[in-house]
This record gives C-alpha cells, structure tokens and sequence, in this order.
C-alpha cells in the first residue's frame, strides 16, 4: 500500500506537525517505505489470537479514588512557555 | 589508588567500605575524567555542584555506618530521566528549558541508596534511535576507534551512556530499553547493558516514548556491578500503575557462578543470511563457553522472530504518536514563534514540526497513520495479534524447560558514524533485529562483551532471561562474562 501526497498531508495535519508542499513527495515516499516493510505482516496467521495490551499477567493497579496530591499552581506553571495570572496561555481560540 | 574513576561499582564500594576511598575523591576523578572528555560529547548537562555535595553526604554516611552498596558511586543519568532541578530534554529541542519539578522513581532510589549525581547523558531524541546521531546536542562519538581511526557510532538510543561508561567517565549509567537501546550501545562499546523484566523498575518521572515496551535498566563494566545496581533502581512503585508487586531480591547474592544443569536455547531464526562470520563464531563461542560450564545447549524454535521488527514499528510508533501529542508548546518546553493571525493550530504545528526531529516527526506520523479509522484494524490490531504469538513462542520455550536463550545482540560490530546518512529508515531499524522480540514479550535481556571482529571492535552477545529472572540471568551472564575474559579497553584519544 503506498501512501499519497494528500494522505501525507492528511496524516501531518492529524498529527499537527506542519509540513511544507514541497516536503510531501519525500514523505508520502518514506511513509510508503515503512508501511510496505509493515506488510510482512499479513503473511501470519492470526485467526483467534486476542490483540495484546500489556505484557505482565496482572490487572492494572487501580488505587483509591481519593486526593493525594494538589496545591503547586506555581510549580506546574513554572515550565509554561507562556502563563498569565495563574493559568497557561494560548493563541485566541474563539472569536 | 590511580584512576579512581576506572573502578568498577563492586570495587569502589569495597574500597569505600574499608575507608581506603572517599566518595569525595572518587567523585572528582570522575568529575576531571568528564571535563576532559568533551570530544565525545557524552555529558550534556554538567551537575558538579551537585555530585560534589552528594558526595560529601556519601562519605558522612559511610562513616556512620549505615550504608548501603551504591552510597558515594558516581553514575551519568540519560536525559530521559526527570532530575528535580536539572534540564532534562529527552535529547529533543522541543523540550528546551524544561527543568522538572518532581523527580524519577528511579532516580529517588538511586539517590536515596547514595549514589552520587555526575549529571545528564546524551542520547537519540526520545529514545528514537540506533546510532544517537538524532540528538538536539549533536551526536556522541564512540570512544572505541576503527582500524583506519574513523569515528564511530555507539550505538543508541543510550549513546551517551555506553559511551560514558566505556571511556570510565562514570563508573555506571542509566540506561533505557524500548527496542534495544540498551544492549545494542553495551554491545558496540564492550560494555554491560541490562534491560530488566516490563515492570520489574518504575516508568514514573520517565520521559515516555512506547509505554508497553519502555523499560529502564543499569549500564555498568561488570554483570556484578549490574546486579547492584538493578537491586538499587528496582522497586514496586505506586505511582507507576504497571510496576510489578514482586520484592526486590538481593540480585548479587543471586551470582553463584553455577550454572550447572540449565538448559540454554539458541533460537534458530536468529540465524539471519548474511550475517557477517565474526558475530556467527563468537555465537558459537558463547555456546561452547556456556556448555563447558556445564550447561545444556539445546536448538530452539522461536518461529515468529521474523515478524518482531515489522510488529515492533507498528506498535512502537503508535504508543508514540499518543504519548508525544503532550508536546504542543503549552504546558513546558519550547514553543514556535507564531506569525500574525496564527491562532491555536498553527501553534501546535509549528512548534511540532520546529521542535521535534526527522526521525521523532516520522514515528509520529507513522504512529498516526496506523492508529487511524479504516487502518487500525490492518496495522495496529494486527501488529498486536503478532506481537501475541511473539510471546507465546518464548512462553513455549520456557514451558519446555530453557532457562535462558543466547543470541547476538547486533548484527554488526559499531560503524562509522554518518553510515545511515543516506539509508532507507528501514535500513536503520534492522539494526534493532535481534533486540526488539524480548521488548514485545516483555523479558529482561543482557548484553555482555564476548569478543572482538577483525578490526578490534567489541562485540556482545546476550542472554535473554524468564520473566523476573534477573539474578538468574545475571548469573548465567557472569559465567560467559568469566569465561570470555574480555578486558579490552579502548585507547584513549579524546
């Protein structure tokens, strides 16, 4: 399966990374490389056999559903490139 | 003592024990060894202050008394692991400027069995990488040379921390292992790389790249400096919902050096074409040298090694895409400059596609691509039903009674740095063939230095171990370690 210039497109914009036009070409062709190396794959038999999640035979952790932690507005906000009065900031996001 | 920081964990901490040393002066060694070193560019954000005061507090604790067997050794820490207080950028420059405020399980243990802090090591930018050639600092330089004196790779993505040990910047590193980053720079630079059990040493305060595969583990000079080290990183941990309840042992006590009556399996899929003579007889070595100790050798089957690299980089690059979507220049890190009228998405691309590099963009996408409706089921569904059978093949021969499997740990001794320029991404992944099965069925894996090719160059094999077996397969390690004698160095010219 190779992948087009537009699903390039398509795939950098879902993965918000921007990606000029003159860039698609090379990297619908390096995407198509790597998804054709994938197609291996589909030489296994995988009739009946469940999809693996987590390689350790245990039930995930669950802890209590209780505050064990808080109050450090100021250190969580310490690495923000850009916060104001207590909160992170952004572009406008409605008009 | 001369050279201090030649010394390996188990030495210096006897050395401390009986007063003949001082972490002080240990630490300075080391500290001097770094400063001297900057060709390598290993050491990417220096700590002294810190070591020397953690030091100090070493000695004061070792005169009480009370110390336990990693107070006053002075390690490297890869950049993925969160240090409160010291940048840590998993090697990518859209986390410029981040300085974490909280600290890695790892790294809290490590400290509070008083180690002593040298500073951040480089490597692949999150941890995406086999040559740490992909890193915001620059690429880090072997320190073992060619025959024609060519520079390098050390493999990666722990570059920094193989390469730091092997030049004795550091008497151990922290490494991590989603595909092979840690055994396959072990491999390339002739020293010890442990990749523990999944959830035998905590994520937490681990800068993440594919969270079901991610696993930190030790990189040090000896396999005994390994099991010290391990039983100081390892522990259960709340914080990290995947740790497994299961106590810490004392891995060193483990390291009889009797490996009589143990079954070791050599897969015969690995058995690639075209895999060059020096790796296929220093395999065959390994075995004889396993089997003198009084091991049986038995051929195994491992009949889906083929389809891990292809699972791996469906799987890998999926995890990925999810867990590198928190880069979106808001809450740390860098963020682009943005141009008039550009509003919240441009934000995010522009500082994505400014802040991560080729390789970390590519995974993504990929990642994203895979993950997306109508090629979900095809790639990633499929990917994980392999990745199921991937693990029973090993499950199956450890049911038949193998109690550990050798292998190669990389195709190829170390090559020239710039090599992979003008490969094929594919090219570059292959490097991590004989590694990533044990990261896909979750099982610890050591690398140990066995021999040398034809120019000189170190070459590893490793061991691949039952689920939370490490002492088990540390002691297996130690006896190929003892049998190969391999006490090359590389000759100093940086």
């Amino acid at each position: 399966m190779s992948i087009t210039e537009d699903e390039a497109r398509k795939v950098a914009h879902l993965a918000r990374i921007a990606v000029v036009d003159a860039q698609l070409p090379a990297l619908a062709r390096e995407l198509s490389g790597i998804l054709h190396f994938m197609e291996q794959l589909n030489e296994v038999d995988v009739d009946g056999i469940e999809p693996m999640t987590g390689v350790t035979p245990m039930r995930l952790k669950r802890r209590e559903d209780v505050v064990t932690s808080g109050g450090m507005q100021d250190k969580i906000l310490s690495n923000a490139p850009d916060a104001r009065e207590g909160f992170f900031a952004v572009p406008k996001v409605v008009e | 003592m001369s050279e201090l920081n030649r010394l390996t964990i188990a030495e210096a901490r006897d050395a401390l024990a009986s007063g003949d040393l001082t972490s002080v002066d240990l630490t300075e060694a080391c500290l001097s060894a770094i400063d001297a070193a900057g060709a390598l560019n290993a050491f990417v954000h220096h700590t002294p202050q810190m070591a020397r005061q953690m030091a100090e507090a070493a000695d004061r604790r070792l005169r009480t008394g009370e110390a336990a067997p990693m107070t006053g050794i002075p390690v490297g820490i890869k950049d993925v692991f969160c240090v409160k207080g010291v940048p840590a950028q998993a090697a990518s420059r859209i986390l410029e400027g981040f300085t974490p405020e909280y600290e890695s399980t790892v790294t809290r243990n490590l400290w509070d069995a008083g180690a002593v802090m040298l500073g951040k090591l480089n490597q692949d930018e999150f941890a995406m990488g086999s040559t740490n050639e992909a890193s915001c600092y620059g690429r880090v330089v072997n320190p073992w040379k060619g025959a024609d004196g060519q520079e390098l790779t050390p493999g990666g993505s722990s570059g920094g921390s193989a390469a730091a040990v092997a030049a004795d910047l550091c008497l151990a590193a922290t490494g991590t292992d989603t595909g092979g980053s840690i055994r396959q720079p072990a491999a390339f630079t002739g020293t010890v790389g442990l990749r523990p059990t999944y959830g035998r040493v905590s994520r937490w305060g681990v800068i993440a790249y594919a969270s079901s595969l991610d696993q930190a583990g030790p990189m040090t000079k000896t396999v005994r400096d390994a099991a010290i080290m391990l039983g100081a990183m390892a522990s259960v941990d709340p914080q990290d919902s995947t740790s497994a309840d299961f106590p810490v042992p004392d891995y060193e006590a483990l390291l009889t050096g009797d490996i009589r009556g143990k079954k070791i399996g050599i897969p015969r899929e690995y058995r690639i074409e075209g895999m060059p003579d020096d790796i296929a007889s220093l395999w065959q070595m390994g075995a004889d040298m396993l089997r003198d100790a009084g091991a049986e050798i038995v051929d195994i089957s491992l009949p889906h090694t083929k389809y891990a690299l292809p699972a791996y980089y469906v799987i890998a690059p999926a995890e990925a895409s999810s867990n590198l979507a928190r880069y979106d220049g808001v809450r740390y890190g860098r963020r682009a400059r943005l141009g008039q009228g550009d509003g919240i998405v441009e934000m995010y691309e522009k500082t994505r596609a400014e802040g991560f590099g080729p390789e970390v963009q590519r995974r993504i996408m990929i990642g994203t691509y895979v993950l997306s409706a109508g090629f979900y089921d095809a790639y990633y569904n499929r990917a994980r039903k392999v990745r199921a059978l991937i693990k029973r093949d090993f499950d199956n021969a450890y049911a038949d009674g193998v109690d550990a499997i050798l292998a190669p740990t990389t195709p190829s001794a170390a090559f020239p740095l710039g090599a992979m320029d003008n490969a094929d991404p594919v090219q570059m992944y292959l490097q991590d063939v004989f590694t990533v099965t044990l990261n896909l069925a979750g099982l610890p894996g050591i690398s140990v230095p066995v021999g040398q090719d034809r120019q000189g160059l170190p070459l590893g094999l490793q061991l691949i171990g039952r689920p939370f077996e490490e002492g088990d397969l540390m002691n297996q390690a130690m006896v190929l370690e003892r049998a190969a004698g391999f006490v090359a160095k590389p000759e100093r010219w940086w």
